[in-house]
């Protein structure tokens, strides 16, 4: 299950939406607001989203990763609107029997969350305030 | 037909609104929107590279024919996490 939430995430929450008796192995990925960035002081970071793509996306995104692993359950939450230092900006959480399955659905997730949902940050810095390009973006058309 | 176009993020900026209505020939390509687009709003044009084009809320490619009524938003390089 997933949400794009313009309150706090919770961590607990994500936890609690993979956890059963069978799952002996649950694994997190918190994204959290740096306070640097390229050697610049970060205030504050606004995120917006085509919302009703993002969700779509972040639903597509799971159910492949569940259907591919099928012992997991997974759950992510990625918050829009102004975010300061420290905050969360995305959460996942896998819920498996193993270990393994656990870490590498959770590992597929975010890096399917960053390259895929339609998201996008703002960062006011010291400098003034930009829009931030995606690494992926960034090297490929360096490369 | 007559084509309305969300802009998010530095597209939005750029162009100064949330949205554009355009005209296009029926058979017009996703490729011929974003030209399209960033005849409406100039301030588009350095972006223009890189957008891409959601239909109906998912991602086509360039060759994509637009459909008309079809739900259509030009999407900057993504950020998210």
């Amino acid at each position: 299950m997933s949400r794009i939430v313009e309150g706090p995430l919770s961590l607990e929450r994500a936890v609690a939406a993979v956890s059963d008796d069978h799952h002996g192995a649950v694994a997190t990925f918190s994204g959290v607001v740096r306070a640097s960035s390229h050697g610049k002081r970060v205030h504050r970071l606004d995120y917006e989203a085509y919302a009703p793509m993002a969700e779509r996306t972040m639903a597509t995104i799971l159910a492949t990763i569940e259907r591919e692993l099928p012992s997991v359950k997974l759950y992510a939450e990625h918050r829009i609107g102004s975010l300061g230092v420290g905050e969360l900006a995305v959460v996942v959480a896998a819920g498996a029997p193993h270990r393994r399955d656990a870490l590498l659905a959770c590992d597929r997730a975010i890096e399917a969350i960053k390259a895929e949902l339609p998201i996008w940050k703002r960062e006011h810095t010291d400098g003034g305030a930009e829009w931030v390009r995606c690494e992926v973006h960034t090297k490929s058309n360096d490369g | 037909m007559t084509c309305t176009v969300l802009l998010f993020a530095a597209a939005r900026d750029r162009a100064g609104s949330d949205s554009l209505t355009v005209e296009l020939p029926s058979g017009a390509t996703a490729s011929e929107l974003v030209s399209a687009c960033v005849a409406a709003a100039p301030g588009l044009s350095s972006l223009a590279p890189s957008l891409r084009v959601a239909m109906d809320q998912a991602l086509v490619g360039h060759d994509a024919l637009v459909r008309d009524g079809a739900e259509l938003a030009l999407l900057p390089p993504v950020s998210g996490g």
